[in-house]
């Protein structure tokens, strides 16, 4: 225990109190920090054109949240479902991606997408003569890099509850009368949500925060708050505000981790009271 | 009294897989009202039977009817059979009283009529004061009969229930005996029970399928299955039989020592084609039909040396060590019977049973 605590102090909570620190201070004229205190950065990040960024980032990260969950909940199914000695080669397939490099990964997606890419070759392929489409530098192309690079954390976490489900309880569920749509909804769906809402946090989260897939899929143009925060450190050379704006990303990353831990919570604790109150 | 209605009528019914036949042209009839078990040794194709009248798996051949109608295709939701599992398989996140509705919400039944028909099933069944508990909080009784009540709720034409007992200890399991053939009767509803315990099937059932490597071997009455065994594996695997190995004579066996053993008059030897066969064959006699010291008019007898002694409260039971076979006889002798002319280990004793208590097979 306390060998642990001394490593989370030291790598965790000091370097975090160092830029919480520094986003109270003022930015010198050169660059470099002045050290007077001020709340103006937090002021800065609340300003409109700050907040539409970081509003934009939840909306890519929360729809890219979606997409990896449907598809991941799938394939997990799909995985769950075949017989018990191919499941093992169909995971590792899932997750082999992942033990590549995340720039590398990333960049396979221009290769796929930029205008004269394999899905416009694929295209022309399938008769399509007109002027190539714009898939490259979108948003949708970094929702899709987003959701490729995340999507094996979603088969992980869904693949868990759904293997371990007892099947019986789908053949319960027909015989009792429900069609398979009817035992999906009603059985299936509810006993495997605490793996759907695991793999959805770590999406969201790790989209939220994500800069490397705008700046490579999004050019340019394409801003979410990840590559804010590396602007001001590295480009505008402001810290301070850098650090201010890295904060609140912290705090909603910590608000929807929170908000996770209260619904399992809830969970666990209405078995508890339930149990208590058929005892008392 | 008039024949009972013929509820489900197995038709020639076989089941494949790939290579592997689980169910062999089996073909019975289950009576309107009746409790039966369909009994034998794991692998024999009794759960494969039972998941096809439930409908989760389809017959490579032949056909299931129902009042009859062919329902050997219909889905399990289709169909009005409900099946309790082996595991029970209560849905984890739902309440006892939920479990118990969910049959019913899925006919579509007004709200009124649900709640009166679950307030009256969990009655039946005891659960009332459970009614609001989730499953993980029952004892593995109070699961059994939200497993069962959940079923029932449903008014089935058949019930199924796979191994119910299974899980329960051996004394509880006693109790729940009686307590399902009593439910049985009150709901008025077709029970077939799947079980590897012959036991449980000679208690509860009113008849029963012995099944052995996918095959029907005998379907009858327990008292019939018992007492007129169809073959060897019948005659051991229900209850506890001695066997003398031998050779066919003219309706009796003539034992490895010269000893020959009467049958039944009139019986042919089961399995051979007519009373003059001749080859390999067994004679067979219960334990409890042996006697002690027996009258001089048994047709059988034969002395031996009692090897071990099992007191089991209200019966004795003896090996007895004979030149007849490899193994030792094993003989019942009543508690008041032992007490009466007491036997010790060392013993020589003479044992005698009658003609009509041996049966038969060739091999």
């Amino acid at each position: 225990m306390a060998p642990a605590l001394v490593w989370l102090t030291a790598l965790m909570v000091v370097p975090c109190a160092l830029v919480l620190a520094l986003a109270f201070f003022r930015r010198g004229i050169y660059g470099g920090i002045d050290y007077t205190f001020t709340l103006e950065n937090f002021g800065l990040v609340v300003d409109p054109l700050y907040a539409g960024i970081f509003l934009k980032s939840a909306r890519i990260a929360g729809t890219a949240t979606i997409i990896a969950v449907v598809i991941g909940y799938a394939a997990a199914y799909a995985i769950s479902a075949a017989p018990r000695r191919l499941q093992p080669v169909f995971l590792f397939f899932a997750v082999l991606p992942f033990w590549s490099n995340y720039l590398i990964r990333t960049y396979a997606w221009i290769v796929l997408l930029n205008r004269e890419g394999l899905v416009t070759q694929l295209l022309r392929w399938l008769g399509y003569t007109g002027e190539p489409p714009s898939m490259l530098y979108t948003e949708g192309a970094v929702i899709a890099g987003l959701v490729y690079n995340y999507l094996p954390f979603v088969i992980l976490a869904c693949y868990a509850p759904l293997s371990r489900l007892n099947p019986e309880l789908a053949e319960a569920s027909r015989d009792l009368g429900a069609s398979a749509a009817t035992t999906f909804r009603r059985v299936i769906l509810p006993l495997t949500v605490p793996g759907i809402a695991a793999g959805a946090v770590f999406v969201f989260v790790l989209s939220i925060g994500n800069f490397v897939t705008p700046a490579l899929l999004g050019g340019g143009r394409f801003q979410m708050i990840g590559n804010l925060v590396y602007d001001q450190f590295l480009t505008a050379n402001d810290w301070p505000f850098g650090a201010a704006l890295a904060m609140a990303l912290i705090a909603i990353m910590l608000l929807v981790l929170m908000a996770q831990a209260m619904f399992a919570d809830r969970a666990a604790g209405r078995a508890a009271e339930a149990t208590g109150g058929a005892d008392g | 009294m008039n024949e009972p209605r013929t509820l489900l009528s197995i038709d020639g019914v076989s089941k494949n897989f790939g290579r592997v036949t689980a169910v062999d042209r089996v073909s019975l009839d289950i009576r309107e009202n009746e409790f039966f078990a369909l009994l034998g040794p794991s692998g024999c194709g009794k759960t494969t039977l039972l998941r096809m009248l439930a409908g989760f798996e389809t017959p490579s051949e032949g056909r299931i009817m129902l009042d009859g109608r062919d329902i050997a295709r219909t889905p399990p939701n289709k169909r009005p059979v409900n099946l309790m599992f082996q595991s029970y398989a209560l849905f984890p996140h739902m309440s006892v009283r939920a479990n118990v509705s969910y049959g019913l919400e899925m006919e579509r039944l007004p709200a009124r009529e649900i709640r009166d028909r679950v307030d009256s099933i969990l009655a039946t069944t005891e659960l009332v004061p459970f009614a609001d508990r989730k499953p993980e909080q029952l004892s593995g009784g109070q699961k059994q009969r939200v497993a069962l009540a959940r079923a029932l709720v449903k008014r089935p034409r058949l019930l199924l229930l796979d191994e119910p007992l299974g899980a329960l200890d051996k004394k509880l399991r006693g109790a729940m005996q009686l307590e399902l053939k009593r439910l049985q009767h009150e709901v008025g509803i077709t029970f077939v029970i799947v079980t590897h315990d012959q036991e449980e099937s000679l208690v509860m059932a009113d008849r029963m399928a012995v099944l052995r490597g996918g095959r029907l071997l005998q379907c009858d009455t327990p008292h019939t299955v018992y007492e007129h065994p169809a073959d060897r594996f019948v005659a051991d695997f229900i209850g506890v039989m001695n066997f003398v190995p031998g050779h066919l004579d003219n309706g009796g066996v003539r034992a490895a020592d010269g000893t020959r053993l009467e049958g039944r008059g009139t019986a042919t030897p089961v399995g051979a084609g007519t009373s003059g066969a001749t080859g390999a064959g067994v004679a067979a006699v219960r334990p409890e039909r042996i006697r002690l010291f027996p009258p001089p008019q048994a047709a059988n007898r034969t002395t031996g040396k009692v090897e071990a002694l099992a007191y089991q409260g209200q019966d004795l039971q003896l090996h007895v060590r004979t030149a007849l076979s490899d193994r030792p006889f094993l003989v019942r002798v009543t508690a008041d019977a032992a007490d009466r002319r007491p036997v010790s280990v060392g013993d020589q004793v003479e044992l005698g049973w009658d003609a009509a208590d041996v049966r038969i097979f060739a091999d």
